[in-house]
Order: C-alpha cells, then structure tokens, then sequence
C-alpha cells in the first residue's frame, strides 16, 4: 500500500514535505499530495511513515487501501 | 503645563548619530538605575528607560518596538509569514491557524515565498521609514522552515542591512541552528519556554516531531526543555540577544513560571515575558475546547511582580497581530498586499530612514525631560506606600491623546511616590466599533477592563461614559489631554496624596479586572 493524504483534512502547512525520504510529497492547489508511485511507506528508512509522524492533523496522512501493501 | 507639539519637520537633525548615543548614555546613567538587575526597580520608573538592562544590551534594544514600549510608538516591526510548518503540538494552538502564542488566534497569515517576504519587507521599509525591525515567527515554526527562514534573512540583509532580524521559536530545533542564526546577524530571539519540568510540560504539549520520530507525553517535554534550554545557552555564549516568551495557564504552569524565570535568567536570557493564555471554544484549540481559562488582569500582574526581582519582566506585550504593518494603532497592511507589493519598483532608501529616526530620537528625549522635572516635584514621606493604577488612552508619543471612545486598549500605570511605572495594557478593542460608544458595551468591556484603576486619563469624554465611570468608582480625567503621560500622572498622583491627607479621600485597594480574550487587533 501507500499513503494518502486526507485533502480535506490536510491545511497546507507543508511539514511533511521536506520529511519524506522518497521526494513523494508535493503541493497541489494548496494542500499536499503522495505519488503512489514513490511513496514506500518508509520502509528501509524509518521506524514510522514520516508524513504521519509530523502531521499535525490526526488521520490526515492515512494508507491507501486501493494500493496493495510496499514491499521492497 | 502648555501643549507642546513637536513637529518632525521642524526639527533640525543633529550633525551625526554618535550625539544621540551619548545622550541616551547618559539619560541612563543618571536615571541610577543599577546594570545587575535587582531590587531597586521600582526607582527606574519606566518602561522607557533602560531598566536593569546592562548599558550593551539597552543599547541594541531601545529602538526595538518589543522591547521597549517607548519605542513602539516611534518605530514599527513588521512579521512575513515565511515558515507554515510546526514541529511540535501545543493545547493552546489550533494548526489550521497561525500559532495562538505569537499570534492572533483564528487568523491565517497569507504564506509568502522568500523572495516575496523580502521585496514585502524593502517595500515597506522604503515607504514607512519607522519600519526597523523584522520578525520570522511563523505560522508554524521558523527553525521547521530553516531554508525559508534563512532564505528571507539572506536576502533583507543584502540589501537592506539596517533592519534588525528577529526570529520567535519553540527551540526544538534552535541547538541545530545556533551557528546558521549568528551568520546571519540575528540579534534577537525569542524561545517560548512554558515550563522547565517534563511533568508540567505534558499537560501542555501533546506530542513533538524530533529526528524522524514522533515523542509523546512526557517524554516529548523532556527533550523540548532540554533542548530549549541548550539553545539559549548556545545563544547567549555567542552573544545573541534571547527573550523568553512563557503562556501563563492557570493550573498548569502559573506557580511554575518562577521556576522558569530562575532557569532562563541563570542561562543568560535578557528578558522574560510572561503572556496570558488566550482561550476561548472557538478557537478550536485543546485548552479552548476543555474549558481552561486564562488569567486575570491581576493574577497576570502578581506574576509578573514575584518574577521581577529576579530579571527584567516585559509588561507591554500587546500580543499584536503578527500580519500588522506600521506603528502602533496604524495598520497600513491593506497597502502591502502580496499583488501590490509584486508590482512595486522598490528604492531602498538609507539616508531618509536615518533622518527620520534622528527626529524620534529627539522626541524621544523631550518626554524624558518632562518626566524628570515632574518628579523632582514628588515627595512620598508617609505615604509611600501608596500605589494607585491609572488607565490612559494614547495614540502614542508618550501622550494623553486619544479619546476615550476611541481607545482600543489603555495603557496602565503604577503611580506611588517612586514616579510612575508603567505595568501593562488593558485592550478594549471590540468596544465601540462603530464610531461611537453603546453604553452596554461601555460597562461591560470596558470598565471591567480597568475596573483595577483609580482613575482613567484621556483627551476627551462624552457625559454618558463619564457618569458610568464615576458610578463604578473609576475617576474619568480629562484635564492633561495631550500632556505627557508620565508627567501627568506624577501630578495627578501628587494631588490625590494631598486628598488622602486632608482626608477627601480613602485610600483602599480596587478590585480585579479581566483580560480581554483575543489578540490585539488594533494595531
Ligand atoms: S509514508 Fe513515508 S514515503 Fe510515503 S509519503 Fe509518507 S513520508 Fe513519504
Ligand atoms: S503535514 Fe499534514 S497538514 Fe501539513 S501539509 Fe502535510 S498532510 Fe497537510
């Protein structure tokens, strides 16, 4: 699977930006947006997906159940 | 006393600037106040002075809008909203606005890249020359936002080195940034430390971002104070001005904040200022949602007082909206919008900012003098003991000049036969927004505002507001309009000693008063 951000939810503060190993995240009409295709789930990089980790908005960034699960 | 209105165009500038600074020296020196901080404050009178502060610093200082309340009436800071991202969560904040503590809750600062902060900032310092300051200090967290913060920072200090850079934040990652902020020539920073114990902490910050890892709890508090505290070490060994920002919530970190002003003071912080929470529901915050009030007006002040002894406390935070341009009391943001400013051909000028600010200077010191010469006049004897609060509506310039139905906030003095010190601000600002005072609003915001003071000085009263005043036991004074404050208040002081000694009058304490909820929107 992969990530995904909640645009709803999301308030554009761009923290998890610059955090995602895989330059996965980018901004998109003033909310931010994972391309599925680089996303990792970060695994092989960190304990816990970094998106989640520095969001200020709980159940924001939230895995894709429409992707299977990353395996590397 | 006659009204004297100094024109800035009728001044001659002195020949240089090395003159002022001799004066402003010597103003200091024989102001006697000690430079070791200590227990002969109240001598030092006012805000205007140096204070405590050691010649070096008072020097660095004194033109600073925040840091001496004199100067926010000559000069003006201006914030960019450059840095969206946080690191760490806090109750008082609401992430889908601009952060509550530096802040105006429920506003959202219009986010600008770099290069348009910094063509914002050369517009504004062009067209108002009383613009010296600029401030990085959010929405989130400007050492979250290091490349952009830095960014904004190189490009002002290209062109335009005389404005004075600032930068506001939690300091979670400030131990990191240390050598970054003193390339740049930051002379000002500001760390918000709430508590220096892991337990207090943890009713405040629910969880921190800290090297890939998301901490909670306790834990989380224990690692922002460590690092908050090794940051302002780290500032302060390389002689970088620190200021300490701490959000007074009662119940939580109110008794624990002497603590903390005994930590940052020991690590060389130059100043402390002890702010109100600012809570309300619909805010949307945490601490709004569960019901945790702010504190009062007199509760702030006890504070602030039992801090004292110990280092310089600032008194006059308004918490100003961070998006305001101009002095106090102007807004002129409506003209800096970020599409009036990209369409701008922008010409630094150098030499009409110095002239201006030598006209302040002068100013500046024509309100000392009065106040000198006032209080030459006053004698405690058995009455020194005695304190009384004045509330007075100023527009600025050291002066009683606004009318009382204008006044978006008061300004509060501390009048006893040591002179007249300035204590804080009673903001009003949601009274009378449509030009004119409904009585309703006059009782229930405005005297419960001040209800603390003896008395309330302006430059003009209606008799509606002047009958609900006496009725709550307020003295409405309008005969020092347009006289300088401090001087004005000596007198009035000197005069109310002589009623208390024939008698006229008992001197009693007053009561509390409240703290308006919000940020300063006025200005
Ligand atoms: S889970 Fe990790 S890799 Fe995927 S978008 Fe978030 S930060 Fe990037
Ligand atoms: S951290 Fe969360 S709120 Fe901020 S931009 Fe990313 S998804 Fe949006």
């Amino acid at each position: 699977m992969t990530y995904k951000i909640v645009a709803s939810q999301c308030t554009g503060c761009s923290a998890c930006e610059p955090e995602c190993p895989n330059q996965a995240i980018s901004e998109k009409n003033g909310t931010f947006i994972i391309d599925p295709a680089k996303c990792t789930e970060c695994i092989g990089y960190f304990d816990e997906p970094q998106c989640v980790a520095v969001c200020p908005v709980d159940d924001t960034c939230v895995l894709d159940a429409a992707y299977p699960r990353y395996s590397a | 006393m006659e009204h004297q209105v100094i024109s800035l165009s009728s001044i001659s500038t002195p020949k240089n600037g090395v003159n002022l600074e001799d004066i402003m020296q010597q103003k200091a020196e024989h102001q006697g106040c000690g430079t070791q901080g200590g227990s002969g404050k109240a001598s030092c009178g006012s805000s205007a002075g140096q204070g405590d502060l050691a010649p070096e610093i008072w020097e660095k200082v004194k033109n600073h809008p925040c840091y001496s309340e004199e100067a926010h009436h000559h000069y003006a800071r201006m914030h960019v909203a450059v840095a969206p991202a946080c690191n760490i969560q806090c109750n008082y904040c609401n992430r889908k606005y601009d952060c509550a503590n530096e802040s105006r809750p429920g506003v959202v600062s219009e986010k600008l890249t770099p290069e348009q902060a910094a063509k914002k900032v050369l517009a504004v310092a062009s067209t108002i020359p009383q613009m010296t300051v600029l401030g990085i200090a959010g929405p989130g967290d400007p050492l979250a936002n290091p490349e952009k913060t830095f960014k904004t920072f190189e490009l002002i200090s290209k062109t335009a080195p005389d404005i004075k850079l600032c930068l506001s934040t939690n300091g979670l990652a400030l131990p990191d940034h240390v050598d970054t902020i003193a390339s740049y020539n930051v002379d000002h920073v500001t760390i918000t430390i709430n508590m220096v114990d892991p337990d207090v902490g943890a009713e405040i910050y629910p969880w921190i971002y800290f090297r890939n890892k998301r901490y909670k709890g306790r834990e989380a508090a224990r690692i922002l104070t460590e690092r908050q505290l090794q940051g302002l070490e780290m500032l302060t060994e390389r002689g970088i001005l620190c200021k300490v920002n701490s959000v007074m919530i009662p119940g939580i970190n109110d008794g624990h904040l002497v603590e903390v002003n005994r930590a940052v003071k020991s690590r060389g912080a130059f100043l402390h200022n002890i702010m109100p929470l600012i809570s309300a529901p619909e805010h949307g915050t945490v601490f709004g949602l569960n019901g945790q009030r702010g504190p009062s007006a007199q509760e702030l002040k006890a504070l602030q007082d039992s801090c004292e002894g110990e280092m310089n406390m600032m008194r006059h935070c308004r918490q100003c909206r961070a998006d305001a341009v101009g002095l106090l009391g102007e807004d002129r943001s409506a003209e800096f919008t970020t599409e009036a400013v990209m369409a701008m051909d922008v010409q630094y000028d150098m030499e009409t900012r110095k002239s201006y600010q030598a006209l302040v200077e002068q100013e500046r010191e024509a309100t000392a003098a009065a106040r000198k010469a006032e209080m030459e006049t006053l004698a405690g004897g058995e009455y020194s003991d005695v304190k009384i609060l004045i509330a007075v509506a100023t527009k600025g310039s050291g002066r009683i000049n606004e009318h009382f139905g204008h006044a978006s906030e008061f300004q509060i003095y501390e009048a006893s036969s040591s002179g007249a010190k300035f204590v804080g601000h009673r903001r009003v600002d949601l009274y009378c927004q449509g030009g004119f005072g409904d009585e309703e609003a006059l009782e229930t915001v405005v005297i419960r505002a001040i209800n603390d003071c003896t008395a309330v000085f302006v430059a003009k009263i209606g008799g509606c507001p002047r009958g609900a005043l006496e009725a709550a036991g307020i003295d409405p004074v309008d005969r020092f309009a347009y006289e300088y404050i401090e001087q004005s208040v000596i007198a009035y002081f000197r005069e109310y000693l002589d009623l208390v000694r024939n008698g006229t009058v008992t001197h009693g304490q007053r009561g509390d008063a409240q703290i308006r909820q919000g940020a300063y929107t006025a200005a």
